[in-house]
């Protein structure tokens, strides 16, 4: 084994590269899911407790004018859970700057957003799982869709494009605090703002009217009313747009602050 | 003309009020061990950050084979590993898993991949734990999989960032061996510690840093030469003799003796005839020692001498 010799490396292309090592990154992810099983419990258990909890307890005091309540929480609880897991998303890379992981992964010619790309693919697939639960749950308490197969698997494709968007966010929140404990900490406030203040279990307009116009367009209920729309067979191209605007616009911002993070972090 | 695998001029870094690097240069030949020798927080690590990339000098530049860490990091990328202070591996992953992600990461063309991670694993005696989670490892095991790691790719240049802190003494003589190999095929190595024992055996070159400079810098042989051929160790029953004794071959030697608790050091030129004037000026004092020793110097000699400026101000 001859270690110094001077031939450049072969590189594929750039974006190619940037794929295959996202790819590659995920695939650590996926088998740390795998391997350590708690690690999704934390993302599994919380939406299916929600679930519980609005539809038994403070779910008939929460009226929906021209639908069942539960044709109206189920999708809310697909934006929940797109956001918790954004928050584990935030203490997994916490936990890799702590781990030193961070800072290996910095000096090697992966390129730059690829290690932050490979969890947050990873923790979307988790996503999708959790989807199936919440969903499943869902028609046994009577979540009955109006809108046809492909409408609501396109709800929840654009609900979890929707969680990919936002994991940025608490990616950049993470890899800034640097260990897990705090991640948790820090990213419980913009989650709360993210949830509790949007159209996720309660319709905006039974909230105080000065919240109203931020609740009725924050990008988690853009997001929602769209997947709604899909879901119940309402679907206005307008409530998709936004919702796919909002996508872009989360990743415009980021993506680069993400980054950023992550090359201090290193 | 090639380049010297690494080349750092005048680097200054400083973080907010603190200076963590004072106008540093040094210069790495091409299958050489170098080692950067200095206490907790002398700049060693600052240093390795930026020769990595993972940081940028305040002033002054850095060079891998010639390459720029700031205007070409990615092509540095490309030819260094790097073992930090931390084993950074993934826990829940098998050793395997590991070696290949990185041989992933760094575009090893996937049909020599598995070739290459079996290689490493051999050679550094993972084979059989290949299969099992870094979780269950021993301190030792992880840091042999975490030099493995940085080499799947086949640097040319390797940074060691105090590879043997907290490990036991087996384990470091079997990382020190596997440096040892890896110079033999030409890699370059730049190496951090505390130990000198470590510097001692394994570098060709030494520099000594201390508050964020470079204090000295030589061959170990060199170093030692520093201090004087010899040095002498006059050990005393109570503090107040030490200080005694050390203001008297100050004032009558003139060169001062440095104090370690009880016993007072002489580096000299000539060791017995030092010993001899040493104990003639005590015996007329009536200042009797408890221990005298005459031994060639130390690296620790070295390093206590050239830092004692600093150490003591502090």
């Amino acid at each position: 084994m001859t270690t110094a010799t001077e031939t450049t490396p072969r590189q594929p292309g750039a974006l190619s590269a940037a794929i295959s090592d996202s790819f590659a990154v995920a695939g650590r992810n996926l088998l740390n899911y795998r391997r350590v099983p708690s690690l999704l419990m934390a993302s599994t258990v919380q939406p299916v407790m929600t679930v519980l909890l609005f539809y038994f307890i403070f779910g008939g005091a929460i009226p929906v004018p021209g639908h069942e309540y539960v044709d109206y929480l189920i999708p809310g609880i697909l934006g929940w859970s797109v956001i918790i897991g954004a928050q584990g998303t935030a203490v997994g890379l916490a936990a890799d700057v702590k781990a030193g992981l961070v800072q290996r992964m910095w000096s090697l010619p992966v390129s730059r957003p690829a290690f932050l790309a490979g969890r947050i693919i990873a923790d979307t697939v988790r996503n999708a799982v959790v989807a199936v639960i919440v969903l499943g749950m869902g028609l046994l308490l009577g979540f009955r869709p109006d809108g046809s197969p492909a409408a609501v698997a396109a709800g929840v494709a654009l609900m979890l494009l929707f969680g990919f968007a936002a994991s940025w966010i608490f990616a950049a929140i993470g890899l800034g605090v640097g260990n897990p404990e705090s991640a948790q900490a820090a990213t419980f406030p913009p989650m709360i703002l993210m949830v509790f203040s949007s159209s996720a279990f309660v319709p905006p307009d039974t909230m105080k009217g000065w919240l109203q116009p931020y609740a009725e367009h924050q990008p988690l209920s853009a997001a929602l009313g769209a997947v709604r729309g899909l879901m119940l067979g309402e679907a206005t191209t307008g409530a998709v747009i936004e919702a796919l605007a909002w996508v872009v616009g989360l990743l415009v911002v980021f993506v680069p602050l993400a980054v950023r993070g992550y090359r201090k972090a290193a | 003309m090639t380049a010297p695998a690494i080349l750092v001029e005048h680097v200054r870094k400083s973080f907010g009020e603190v200076t963590a690097l004072d106008d540093v240069s040094f210069k790495v030949e091409r299958g050489e061990v170098f080692a950067l020798l200095g206490r907790n927080g002398a700049g060693k690590t600052s240093t390795v950050r930026i020769l990595t990339t993972n940081s940028t000098p305040d002033a002054g530049r850095a060079e891998v084979l010639g390459l720029d860490t700031v205007r070409q990091a990615a092509q540095v990328r490309n030819r260094i590993g790097l073992t930090g202070q931390y084993a950074a591996v993934d826990d829940n992953l098998t050793g395997r898993e590991n070696l290949r992600l990185i041989g992933r990461l760094t575009h090893v063309p996937r049909r020599e991949l598995a070739d290459r991670v079996d290689g490493l694993l051999d050679r550094f005696g993972l084979t059989e734990v290949a299969d099992r989670p870094v979780k269950g490892y021993s301190g030792g095991t992880r840091r042999r999989l975490d030099v493995a790691s940085a080499l799947v790719h086949k640097p040319p240049v390797l940074f060691l960032d105090e590879p043997t802190t907290g490990l036991d003494l087996e384990s470091r003589l079997a990382l020190w061996d596997m440096v040892k190999e890896l110079v033999a095929e030409g890699t370059a190595v730049l190496l951090t510690t505390q130990y000198l024992e470590e510097a001692d055996r394994l570098a060709q070159q030494i520099a000594v840093i201390d508050g964020g400079r470079v204090v000295a810098e030589g061959s170990p042989a060199e170093l030692k030469a520093k201090v004087g051929a010899s040095v002498v160790e006059i050990g005393f029953a109570q503090e107040e003799l030490v200080r005694q004794a050390a203001d008297l071959l100050t004032r009558l030697e003139g060169s001062a003796p440095q104090r370690e608790g009880t016993v007072l050091r002489l580096n000299a030129d000539d060791g017995a005839a030092a010993t001899m004037r040493a104990m003639t000026i005590l015996d007329a004092h009536s200042l009797m020692p408890t221990t005298l020793a005459l031994r060639e110097p130390s690296l620790d000699d070295a390093f206590l001498a050239l830092t004692a400026h600093t150490g003591e101000s502090a």
